[in-house]
């Protein structure tokens, strides 16, 4: 077995009991990289040195100090940054070493990364498809072996939705859990960044190494990572999401209510839960995220990053004036206050139904990953695929998406909903869900 | 220039840098007066990507500090907004500013003959980058630098209740004093940490034979920039009065616009016609979350409020008996009153003959422009009993040298004799020159009245 097909657990456990040095792991990776990644086309940059660390590949929209990022775009394509996001700063803290910086939607504007200014990445289970998006790169990255775990970011779906085409593992934490500071912005509401990785008890390594209060982020918060004291499955009141179900086609659909069936084995509570219809949040999350998009890009006005205004591509123009529309005197009122006040009303919605359920669990994507060239269609492409991670996102709820079996082929994703700040509980329900199936033992040949 | 049927209506718009150690959403040094360009950034105040902005708490606190100075009503709840557009020294095209919930709102001021100025609000946002425009190899360009991006920038905005420059000195002048007394800024027009943008318009009693009501507003502004003094805000307002008032006798209306104080033709210049107000696009800053203040938090920023120049000067009047004319001169700086009042204290564990009464002290430090930095409210009061201190001389000595120094001076006697009493000093000289520096001058000239006449 090579090193590079290990899970972090694993790798963590091998180097303890000194069958094999980080620096292995990483030669591995960077082989992997080397005879796979022209297919899978996962990384923008990879890094040449071969370092004595556990190895990760991190999303393009993650400023590295001296090392290139380019949120996948032009405007950025010879941007060097001059400081580390704090995500980055903790994991090289950690001592964890950097192989690449791997391929995403430009700007994060999509769930393809067929918006990326260079190239699509592929989806390691068939290379025909698309590995969802934005950090489509990332999830390949990790499915294909190519690195140990990856870092993503999500504004709403680009962790979960890429995790659940890819069939690996996706956390994102609530907003607030896990700084900004250093990530390109996209929705600043929203944006979250988390890890992508082989399995649950990966995330929760990962997770727990990134997450916290910091300083340059105005956002975070100071509390307990921790906020269940003991994890008793047969405690554990389960809600199915109705809406979200019927959203779903239905082979989808079916791999769903076969996870219910499996908490309801290890003695958790399934009932079936009906919640705001999801449909809702598409509107509300579109005119938000746009408004603030057309905000967060106007720094790339061509006197500074080398390039000029044409640079930005068909998707960033259409979300530009769109935002600059929503929030244009006359129209702020009815659209982004009215999406605001809808927001409260989606916030209240999870509120009330917290009050009697501890998680909501559906499908991440109403479908497997679609065919390569299936975003370029249609305008709104992202916003539909990503209509059942919407809601939460808004919210600002943490969710995790894991591998739930597969349609003709290709992996299927569960999501697991949680309160805001308890991440540690969907964490253990998801390892409780992993241990039981063990989908992550299954692997695509490339 | 009272003219009854052109009455002027003028608001202010009150830009003051804070001088905070640290910039106002990064750890940088915000000083920035000759410093080297582009030596105080980083990627948050240079508007890198990713970058993200975390407020300057002591910079929050001044501004409420502030519109508790000015009456102000502090907000339970504020935010910070985002206004969008586009200028090469802002370099995140768009600059944190705050829009429908300021920290302060509704304020007030009362000037010396009681008229009320109403203070609309006062709000905090970060200040842009400069644009230096100069040639580069014979090539014109324009450089940006970036060492005044995002230096805590107070803005005070007034409603439009000044009706001449007068009052909008008077009131210029005491709240640069009542800045520099909160320590919060320099208030210095010649640096740039105090900026001021009049608005001035001109109602007239009847519009188009239609008589206009007292509350209605002339349906036009025109905003005046570039100013960098009071005496140039004082010229550029009673020229634009002069000038609309032309306009309007001539039937017409002037029109809405920016113009700018030229200093050297001493006039104002059309700068842009505003056809429309701009659309910043606002909408809250969604990287920083609102903020709350409770009645608690906002007692203990009053606590730091020092006693502020108004109170002072009634105080001082009252207290120990001075004249509006010496409180004014007092009262100019916080550390010139607060020695005025440690001398004080000095002088009051002297006893007797000693004692200095408190007029004779502002006197002797007005008058003398005592250096307060190197001469301790110790020495003053000492040099202040020394000049008292007279070498006293028996009646029958005085009579004597007194008779001597007319004998000798019998022209000069003569003169005054004769109605020309300005001699009297030059006699008093010379009494003094017999008996010493310290002679007692008030005895002397007593003594000489009473031998001439």
């Amino acid at each position: 077995m090579n090193l590079n097909e290990l899970s972090l657990t694993e790798v963590l456990e091998g180097i303890e009991k000194k069958r094999f040095s980080p620096q292995e792991i990483f030669a591995d990776c960077q082989k992997r990289i080397k005879e796979v990644d022209e297919k899978t086309k996962a990384f923008i940059t990879v890094i040449a040195e071969t370092r004595n660390a556990i190895p990760f590949a991190i999303k393009d929209n993650f400023c590295t100090e001296n090392i290139r990022t380019t949120a996948s775009s032009n405007i950025l394509r010879d941007y060097i940054p001059p400081y580390n996001a704090t995500v980055y700063q903790r994991l090289i803290d950690a001592q964890f070493g950097l192989l690449g910086k791997t391929n995403m939607d430009s700007f994060a504007h999509g769930s393809s990364t067929e918006t990326s200014d260079f190239f699509v990445t592929h989806n390691p289970w068939n290379l025909e498809r698309l590995p969802g998006g934005s950090s489509g790169g990332s999830a390949a990255a990790v499915m294909a072996d190519e690195t140990i775990f990856a870092i993503g970011s999500e504004t709403a779906g680009s962790i979960r939705q890429p995790s659940a085409w890819c069939g690996v593992v996706g956390l994102k934490p609530s907003y607030g859990r896990v700084s900004r500071y250093g990530v390109i912005a996209m929705g600043s509401s929203l944006d979250c960044p988390g890890p992508i990785t082989k399995t649950v008890a990966d995330a929760e390594i990962i997770y727990k190494t990134i997450a916290g209060k910091d300083p340059l982020d105005a956002t975070t918060v100071d509390r307990s990572l921790v906020e269940t004291s003991s994890f008793e499955p047969k405690k554990i009141r389960i809600g199915l999401a109705k809406e979200y179900l019927e959203v779903a086609e239905k082979p989808v659909r079916q791999k769903i209510l076969e996870a219910a069936e499996v908490f309801r084995r290890l003695g958790c509570s399934v009932v079936e839960v009906s919640l705001f219809d999801p449909r809702y949040a598409i509107s509300v999350y579109t005119i938000l995220q746009r408004s603030e998009v057309s905000s967060n890009l106007a720094r790339y006005d061509g006197i500074r990053y080398g390039s000029d205004r044409t640079y930005f591509n068909k998707e960033n123009k259409r979300r530009i004036m769109l935002g600059t529309y929503t929030l244009s005197a006359g129209y702020y009122d009815a659209y982004y206050l009215k999406a605001q006040k809808i927001r409260t009303v989606i916030c209240q919605d999870f509120e009330k139904a917290f009050e009697k359920l501890d998680v909501i669990i559906g499908p991440v994507s109403p479908s497997p990953a679609k065919r390569i060239g299936a975003s370029t269609a249609d305008p709104m492409f992202g916003e539909k695929e990503d209509v059942l991670v919407e809601p939460s996102t808004i919210a600002g709820l943490p969710a995790i998406s894991l591998p739930a079996g597969f349609v003709d082929g290709l992996p299927v994703g569960l999501q697991i909903i949680g309160n805001r700040w308890q991440e540690d509980l969907i964490l253990n329900l998801g390892k409780l869900f992993e241990t039981e199936t063990q989908y992550y033992k299954i692997k695509p040949k490339l | 220039m009272e003219n009854k049927e052109y009455q002027p209506v003028i608001g202010l718009e009150i830009h003051i840098e804070l001088a905070t150690a640290s910039k106002m959403f990064c750890g940088c040094d915000a000083y920035h007066f000759n410093v080297e360009p582009n030596t105080h950034c980083c990627p948050v105040c240079l508007g890198l990507p990713g970058a993200l902005p975390v407020p300057n708490k002591k910079a929050i606190e001044w501004t409420i500090r502030l519109g508790l100075a000015l009456n102000c009503r502090i907000l339970e709840e504020s935010k910070f907004d985002r206004k969008n557009y586009f200028y090469p020294d802002l370099p995140k095209g768009y600059q944190i500013s705050q829009y429908d919930q300021p920290f302060c709102v509704q304020g007030k001021v009362i000037l010396k003959e009681g008229r009320e100025i109403r203070i609309r609000r006062v709000h905090l946002e970060e200040d842009t980058g400069k644009l230096l425009h100069t040639e580069i190899g014979g090539k014109k360009c324009t450089l940006v630098d970036f060492n005044r991006s995002g230096i805590p920038l107070l803005e005070v905005v007034t409603e439009p209740d000044f009706q001449n420059s007068q009052e909008v000195d008077e009131f210029l002048k005491d709240l640069q004093r009542t800045v520099r007394y909160l320590g919060i800024s320099d208030a210095d027009m010649e640096k740039g940490s105090l900026r001021i943008e009049p608005n001035i318009s001109i109602k007239t009693k009847s519009v188009k034979g239609k008589a206009q009501n007292d509350e209605e507003l002339p349906l036009y502004k025109v905003e005046v920039k570039n100013i960098n003094s009071f005496r140039f805000a004082r010229k550029a307002i009673e020229y634009e009065i002069e000038r609309q008032i032309e306009i309007l006798q001539g039937g017409e209306t002037p029109i809405q616009e920016t113009r700018g104080w030229n200093e050297t033709e001493n006039k104002t210049v059309s700068q842009r016609e505003k056809e429309e107000a701009h659309d910043y696009r606002y909408f809250p800053e969604p990287d920083i979350p609102p903020m709350n203040f409770t009645p608690e938090k906002i007692a203990e920023i009053k606590k730091q409020i020092p006693e502020l120049p108004e109170k002072k000067e009634k105080r001082f009047i009252k207290e120990f008996k001075l004249s509006p004319y010496q409180v004014d001169l007092l009262i100019e700086t916080k550390e010139l009153a607060d020695y005025y009042e440690e001398a004080l204290k000095i002088n009051g564990k002297i006893d007797g003959r000693k004692y200095s009464s408190p007029s004779e002290i502002a006197n002797w430090l007005i008058n003398r422009k005592v250096d307060i930095k190197t001469v301790s409210p110790e020495k003053l009061i000492k040099d202040l009993i020394a000049s008292k201190e007279v070498t006293s001389v028996s009646e029958a000595e005085m009579s004597r040298i007194v008779d001597e120094t007319l004998s000798e001076n019998a022209q000069a006697a003569a003169d005054y004799k004769k109605g020309k009493t300005a001699v009297l000093g030059f006699l008093i000289g010379q009494a003094v020159k017999k008996i010493g520096p310290q002679a007692d001058r008030q005895e002397i000239t007593r003594e000489l009245i009473e031998k001439l006449k």
